[in-house]
């Protein structure tokens, strides 16, 4: 186990770098610079500008000193808010992002699961069919139709939670419910799927054999192994709520991390969009080890190595 | 001698044995209802998208009637229309022309790299193999939407950017299934024939390979498209997608959020458009797997 951890960390290392190296050359390679579009700005004040963001130096002392900064999570200022370290921009607004996220994130399993048990203890009857379109339906509707939905009906129908922003428990109802229907959706299918898979094998028919309450059965023996799939799924699923989440952040306009990474996008502010995917790709590496390592504990048969 | 001649009509005949397959599988689909219903939808909703601009009434999305403005649904504008007086019920089939054309597109740029890279990455296996592979892994840790969204950002906002950069983070899963397909395939005594035979790499990969592990890859084909459409509309609606005067069901959904409170239809019924499409895929593609893959029929039976 120790050095399993000690292996997928080091493996961070080169990923990391093969990220940051590709992002750095591809702003390089970029027709235009941030500040291409403030056309009037006298010659020496861009010069200044360039020797302030290190970009009149050569390609080479840039890049090194770009991975020796990044390193340190220290990405300089954003190129469009010069007053803001982007480093700065990035804790201020995750915890925001988090908390959206692991709301969503446990909603879906806390309903997902539940619903996918059920239809597959209720497998080809008309309860099963009926969960199951509806989680595809789920899956099908695309977050930010959702939300606008949500918000016309809920909000501006009958004024149960507020519209917009990220202040008090009512504002979070909205923008969770948005971003975790899909996830719920998915997870339902992934644990009927699962369920079905262990239902099916004959150590459930032994502790069956052996007269044990159906309760536990399904409880104690199936599910441990039948939620394995669901397992596997958090680590692609919190990439998912982290795009999701971008979406999400603006529909409801709160302030959290997807929204700086859209509007860094939009104002080309280089420094805060390759700090915040550099942030989120580490971000979900430490989080993939974490879901790897819940996997061995569930399911002694996988050996990490 | 007399081997190579006994191996050589298990080559040509490898052709002749997924037909079997192939009318199963068409006999399975047609059984499922509602992949049925899902395919048939899906074909008129094409076929509106495609022969609109020969259709009459249904000619000019960008028609506007200042006088009109918005409207609420009736029986002249069945969808309504927006605050310039165009119809959303052509603009949701206009939009629907980018969005299918995107997804088609953005499709085929991730198969042609995905079952290439794949395919090759299986067969040559070893070093080549893991280093192929490795690289896959890297960029699947990397939030495809971030690989999208920085390109989109250095380079141009552009048609052709987004189908290049939607078909380029599509094609990891496509990779994985090939490669894993073609492992297994690779040591099958119809390769080795083809092999002893004298056929060179390329065309076992290309020509006895391939086109054996065509079943996976359809059914990955059609969750791939809702998918690139997904991903597109979601970029669209950020602003980051098709530009005007472009318009697809992300950025009618996007026009449309920002006056909700005022005019709901033109959320709505781009929105409804989309889900509907998107179930329609999915339904089609849970339908093709159950039908093309022997392994999941024998757990539902």
């Amino acid at each position: 186990m120790f050095t399993f951890v000690v292996r997928r960390v080091l493996l961070f290392i080169p990923t990391l770098w093969v990220i940051a190296t590709l992002t750095f050359f591809m702003m390089r390679l970029a027709p235009g610079g941030p500040f291409q579009s403030e056309k009037d700005i006298p010659k020496a004040a861009l010069e200044q500008l360039q020797k302030q963001y290190g970009l009149d130096q050569p390609l080479g002392v840039q890049y090194s000193r770009f991975l020796g900064n990044a390193l340190r999570l220290d990405f300089g200022p954003s190129y469009k808010f010069p007053a803001r370290e982007v480093r700065e921009i990035i804790f201020d607004s995750f915890p925001v992002s988090l908390e959206l996220g692991a709301w969503a994130l446990l909603l879906s399993i806390l309903i997902g699961v539940p619903i996918g048990m059920f239809a597959a203890l209720k497998q080809n009857t008309a309860a099963d069919y009926g969960a199951m379109g509806l989680a595809l339906a789920g899956v099908s509707i695309p977050n930010f139709v959702l939300g606008p939905v949500l918000v016309l009906t809920l909000s501006l129908g009958v004024f149960v939670f507020p519209p917009a922003l990220w202040q008090g428990p009512a504002s979070r109802v909205l923008p969770v419910l948005t971003l975790s229907t899909a996830y719920i959706a998915y997870i339902a299918r992934l644990t009927r799927a699962g369920m079905l898979d262990v239902l099916h094998q004959d150590y459930i028919r032994t502790a069956y054999a052996k007269g044990l309450p159906e309760r536990v059965v399904i409880f104690k023996h199936a599910l441990k192994l039948g939620i394995l799939p669901v397992v596997s799924y958090i680590g692609p699923a919190a990439a998912r709520v982290i795009m999701g989440s971008i979406v999400v952040e603006s529909i409801f306009a709160i302030p959290g991390l997807g929204r700086h990474l859209v509007n860094g996008a939009f104002n080309r502010d280089y420094t805060l969009v390759m700090g915040v995917v550099l942030f989120y790709a580490a971000f979900l590496m430490v989080l993939n080890l974490i879901v790897d390592i819940a996997y061995t504990w569930l399911d002694p048969r996988v050996e990490l190595a | 001698m007399s081997a190579a001649a006994a191996l050589d009509p298990v080559v040509r005949e490898a052709p002749e044995r997924p037909s079997g397959l192939w009318s199963d599988a068409w006999r399975r689909l047609r059984r499922n209802r509602a992949a049925v219903v899902a395919a048939v939808i899906l074909l008129v909703l094409s076929a509106l998208a495609v022969f609109s601009p020969w259709i009459p009434g249904l000619q000019d999305p960008t028609a506007q009637d200042l006088a009109l403005g918005a409207t609420a649904p009736s029986a002249a504008h069945w969808f309504g229309t927006d605050e310039l007086g165009r119809d959303t019920f052509v603009r949701t089939i206009y939009g629907g022309r980018i969005s299918l054309l995107v997804g088609l597109i953005g499709t085929l740029v991730s198969l042609l790299i995905g079952v290439s890279y794949g395919a090759v990455s299986g067969y040559m296996g070893g070093k080549i193999d893991e280093a192929m592979m490795r690289f896959v892994d890297i960029l699947y840790s990397l939030p495809y939407i971030f690989l999208v969204i920085l390109l989109l950002v250095f380079f141009s906002r552009s048609l052709v950017m987004l189908f290049i950069a939607l078909g380029l983070v599509q094609w990891l899963t496509m990779a994985r299934i090939v490669r894993g397909q073609v492992l297994s395939l690779k040591n099958q005594p119809f390769v080795e024939a083809a092999r002893a035979l004298g056929a060179r790499n390329r065309s076992i990969i290309f020509r006895h390979i391939v086109p054996n592990t065509l079943g996976p890859v359809i059914v990955y084909t059609t969750l791939t498209v809702p998918a690139v459409i997904l991903q597109e509309a979601f970029l669209s609606f950020l602003g980051l997608g098709v530009q005007p005067p472009n318009a697809s069901w992300g950025t009618l959904v996007s026009d449309g959020a920002k006056l909700l409170a005022l005019f709901p239809w033109l959320v709505i019924f781009p929105g409804i458009a989309l889900s509907v499409t998107l179930l329609c895929f999915n339904f089609l593609g849970d339908g093709l797997r159950d039908a093309l893959d022997p392994h999941d029929r024998q757990d539902v039976s």
